[in-house]
């Protein structure tokens, strides 16, 4: 009940500084933003907190993981979480929704995609002829068997809690059953392995994957399925016979935030990166080789007009 | 023919497998069989928990604390409160420590306040140049123990420097050196309790296998939602790994003393706090060693999986590389760990063995001549660090701090030693690899998950009966019981699988090469540091080239578990070897055996305890690798674990998810602990 009431109190507190209203200072303690283990998501930290110091305020960072963080965001130990993927962190993000103690700060202007594919090495040699259409997958099943996969095809997804039985209820809706088999990998990082490993052995692969991200530059094409349509999924009620949606790219804060950082938050809600931007902080890290904080440095340094609107 | 039965165990066991075989046999997979599978009776369970949880964490006793912040009151529950409390005053330890070698503003905010500190930019503590630091400890390892030490410590720190790691470095340093004396000291505290009392020691043996069982995945959103997220979390969660080990070899170094020990100090007329501190704990000090080497080694085991609740340092900068598949990158840093935990033993060991000199009689300059060496390294590395501001105009003062990425880096070697390693060995690996999954672990996993459960239960309560009694067999079957009324039994079955495969080749793997290594002292050196090494070394960064070979299969979860798990059986068997007394050596050399008759009938039967330990402490390490087999991707209790963490009601399965890892570890403890023991009373090694 308490915290339904704080909820409330900080959604007026969100219309309020909407309106321009806003009238306290920013409290001088620090934000806490966290940090993740993936390079983009670094840099941004480090972007946001250098927007949130250049308006005078004192910003800490702090390691956590990327699941188990909405906890401490409704706690109010940590003040935002700044890239919340629709489809990996989407439970977690509105489960501490609902418990109460987090808000909905907006969304990135990026669309991602997070989608079954194949490295686009694949495709170049024709390697399942018909490829990006998910059709073709009916007549190659052999090229993507492994050892454990019971002599069918074998599609990779992500750990089952990002999106519980999403894939396999595909496959079956498809009318793939017979040909291929889910297999779930317990992180991004076993993905990865999977990803360096077939490209070594020629050996073509169906993984889970996204974009924008790192692997966009070695070349990664997504399965193309039938399209996605409001209440398709079997969770929704349909049959579960389409692709993914362009999903979104969310920003979460703390309810104390626009209490307690009033100016901080406003800005906060206007922050949006596009994809592109989004892309160019990861490549001054995974391709140029600088530390997270230098690459976010530079990237405010180059794109000042960016930003700095977002202060005001 | 009964007392045949009697007196034969092997009969018994022999028994004991036809029932097990026939119950296999003719018991058919079907939902309704209660032999098959008992009900998810228990599966109210995990929701009741999270309930009452979320009611303790959230709502119990609530008092209203006002925020500054955000200039209102707020209801909170007190036990938080008091939790904050703790945390807070953790947190300053650490912040302390790591801002005295790093400098920042938080311990002068301590005393002020925000406020005050942003008013004042000038109230910064600039922490020390890296030369002073490393210096510093440098001349504590020659003073503890000469010019090997200092070597030591020097080139370890030289290292971490000089490959840009310092400052993640420090920061870990920092939180190992609140954690680590923390751990030794309620250890030590526990293990003294369990010492006077049986029924404290009776009470805290499942306890202990507890917290180091159940996987930090489980208890991860209580502890950030009583202590917050940050190093004090890290902290936290590591002290609750680490002790265990200090707790259960004070006992064991304790129990060990001869009666002749305290009777010696009390006719000396100590009191009973003499008695312990004088008399009985430097007595016991090799035992006790052992266990801050284990303390040691455990918080630094703990680095990687504290950063994922808030502690700074090398885990966050570890897994990011991963992630990104940087491995040499990832390579570097395990490094560090590796050589922060070997420098903090060594230090720690050289120090328990210094001796107090009291009678030689030196001059000022002799007796302090570490302070002074401390005070020149101190003002000559400030005095660097000055001039290097125009040494190096382009920004970075290499005198004061290598920044991070801007040292020396080997990553492209260590990267193209993983090619080399995939290109020389994957296709010969491949065909192994596949013969091993498909006639090896895909069977045995299939007999597991075969098994009725009516099969089970007799064959491992049997085996507590013959092994232990009625009261064993009891014990084990209420574990069993308690797995088997949840909705998991499926889920434990692979995790036991999995366990069990490892813990066969690791108890192998540790008893071959520990009587080899034992054989000579410099082998023997080699190997527990090779221990030591592993044990700190993150698990994650040789996952990776692993899952490359093997791909995402059971034989790469396997793998990972074995190199970990094999340590203790490796680190046990060398110890028992070494600990059968010579006398009994040379009895055996007079009586006419050889060299493996005595390793046969004498080392091996005498040692049987210490490795029976091992092999226990081998299952606790497999069980405790199973959320990091999750990490690879299975299919077992801790991928429902991971999955736990975005879960709604994810506090409660969590929980009980890992009571049933734990209890798994426990049954097998229960039974391996009463064998050890009858083993002991009959070779009179009690």
């Amino acid at each position: 009940m308490k915290f339904r009431n704080t909820l409330i109190a900080g959604a007026s507190a969100i219309l309020l500084s909407a309106t321009g209203v806003a009238k306290a200072a920013d409290s001088t303690k620090p934000i806490v933003i966290p940090i993740h283990n993936w390079s983009s998501q670094v840099v941004m930290a480090h972007v946001i907190g250098g927007i949130f110091e250049s308006m005078g305020n004192n910003v800490e960072y702090v390691p956590a993981d990327s699941q188990a963080v909405y906890e401490s965001i409704r706690n109010g130990d940590v003040t935002i979480s700044h890239e919340v993927w629709q489809s990996s962190f989407g439970g977690s993000f509105y489960n501490a929704m609902a418990k109460g103690g987090l808000i909905d700060a907006g969304t990135h202007s990026a669309l991602t995609l997070e989608e079954m594919g194949v490295p686009t090495w694949v495709i170049d040699q024709n390697l399942c002829p018909g490829l990006p259409n998910w059709e073709a997958l009916k007549n190659c099943k052999d090229v993507f068997t492994t050892v454990d996969s019971d002599g069918k095809g074998r599609w990779l997804e992500g750990p089952q809690s990002w999106h519980g039985n999403l894939m396999p209820e595909r496959i079956e809706a498809l009318g793939l059953a017979d040909d291929y088999t889910v297999k779930f990998a317990g992180g991004a990082s076993s993905l990865w392995a999977e990803l360096a490993a077939a490209k070594k052995e020629g050996r073509p692969t169906i993984i889970f994957n996204w974009t924008p991200n790192f692997t966009d530059a070695e070349g990664f094409t997504f399965i193309e399925f039938p399209e996605y349509t409001d209440g398709c999924r079997v969770a929704d009620g349909g049959d579960g016979s389409c692709g993914s949606p362009k999903g979104w790219l969310k920003k979460a804060a703390s309810y104390k935030f626009p209490k307690s950082h009033p100016a901080a938050y406003t800005a906060y809600s206007k922050v949006s990166f596009n994809t592109g931007q989004i892309g160019s902080m990861a490549a001054l890290v995974d391709v140029d080789g600088m530390s997270h904080e230098d690459a976010a440095a530079k990237w405010l340094a180059d794109n000042e007009s960016v930003w700095t609107g977002w202060t005001q | 023919m009964i007392t045949l039965f009697r007196q034969y165990k092997s009969l018994q066991f022999i028994l004991l497998l036809v029932i097990f075989y026939l119950l296999n046999h003719f018991i058919a997979p079907s939902d309704n069989n209660l032999l098959w599978r008992l009900p998810a009776a228990l599966s109210w369970f995990p929701l009741y928990i999270n309930d009452s949880i979320s009611y303790l964490m959230f709502e119990w006793w609530p008092i209203d604390v006002y925020d500054p912040d955000i200039e209102e009151f707020e209801e909170k529950p007190v036990v938080r409160e008091i939790t904050r409390v703790l945390s807070g005053f953790i947190l300053f330890l650490i912040e302390f420590i790591r801002e005295l070698i790093l400098g920042g503003v938080k311990t002068i905010v301590t005393f002020s306040s925000w406020d005050w500190a942003t008013a004042n930019p000038w109230a910064k503590w600039p922490g020390l140049p890296w030369t002073v630091v490393a210096g510093g400890a440098t001349i504590l390892g020659y003073a503890l123990a000469g010019r090997g030490l200092a070597l030591l410590v020097g080139l370890s720190m030289s290292y971490i420097s000089l490959f840009g790691q310092w400052e993640p470095a420090m920061q870990t340093l920092s939180f190992v050196l609140i954690a680590a004396p923390t751990s030794v000291f309620i250890g030590l505290m526990f293990g003294i309790w369990a010492f006077k009392s049986k029924t404290v020691e009776t009470i805290l043996n499942p306890l202990l296998n507890m917290a180091q069982i159940i996987p930090h995945f489980s208890y991860l959103i209580p502890v950030m939602v009583f202590f917050g997220i940050g190093d004090h979390a890290g902290a936290i969660a590591t002290v609750i790994f680490a002790t265990p080990p200090m707790v259960r070899l004070t006992l064991l170094g304790l129990k060990k003393l001869g009666p002749e020990v305290a009777e010696s100090g009390m006719m000396s007329g100590c009191t009973s706090f003499q008695l312990l501190t004088k008399v009985l704990i430097p007595t016991a000090r090799r035992d006790i060693l052992i266990g801050v080497n284990q303390v040691i080694m455990q918080c630094l085991a703990m680095v990687v999986l504290a950063s994922l609740i808030g502690a700074k340092g090398l885990g966050i900068d570890l897994l990011i590389a991963l992630n990104g598949l940087k491995i040499g990158a990832a390579t570097e840093i395990g490094i560090c760990i590796v050589l922060i935990a070997i420098v903090l033993d060594r230090l720690s060991l050289a120090w328990a063995n210094t001796q107090v000199d009291y009678f030689t009689d030196l001059s000022f300059v002799e007796k302090h001549k570490h302070s002074l060496m401390f005070l020149a390294v101190f003002i000559i590395g400030i005095a660097l660090a000055y001039l290097g501001q125009f040494i190096f105009p382009e920004g970075f003062n290499y005198l004061y701090i290598v920044p991070h990425n801007k040292g020396i880096s080997i990553a492209i070697f260590l990267q193209s030693g993983v090619d080399w390693i995939w290109d020389t060995f994957f296709f010969a690996l491949k065909g192994f690899n596949e013969w091993l999954i498909i006639s090896v672990l895909m069977k045995v996993k299939g007999a597991f998950l075969g098994m009725p459960v009516i099969a089970t239960f007799t064959l491992v309560m049997g085996v507590g009966f013959i092994v232990g009694g009625i009261r064993v067999a009891l014990t084990v079957g209420a574990f069993l019981l308690f797995i088997a009324l949840t909705p998991w039994w499926d889920r434990a079955l692979i995790t036991a699988y999995l366990m069990s495969v490892s813990v066969l080749v690791s108890g192998i793997i540790g008893i071959t090469l520990g009587t080899l290594c034992a054989q000579n002292a410099k082998s023997t050196r080699f190997i527990l540091t090779y221990c030591d090494t592993f044990q700190t070394f993150p698990s994650f960064i040789y996952l990776i080239p692993v899952m490359m070979l093997f791909g995402i299969t059971d034989t790469a979860v396997v793998i990972a578990i074995i190199v970990y798990a094999s340590i203790p059986a490796l680190r046990y068997t060398v110890e028992g070897l070494l600990s059968v007394p010579q006398t009994l050596q040379d009895a055996g050399t007079m009586a006419g055996v050889n060299r493996a008759q005595r390793w046969l009938t004498i080392e091996l039967p005498m040692s049987f305890p210490h490795i029976a330990l091992g092999i226990n402490q081998t299952v606790v390490f497999a069980l405790s690798m199973v959320i990091i087999g999750a990490m690879i991707g299975t299919d077992d209790l801790g991928q429902l674990i991971l999955g736990s963490l975005s879960d709604r009601n994810g506090v409660g399965n969590g929980l009980i998810l890992g009571v049933c890892v734990a209890c798994i570890g426990l049954a097998i403890d229960q039974i391996l602990r009463t064998w050890a023991n009858q083993r002991k009373l009959a070779l009179g090694l009690n």
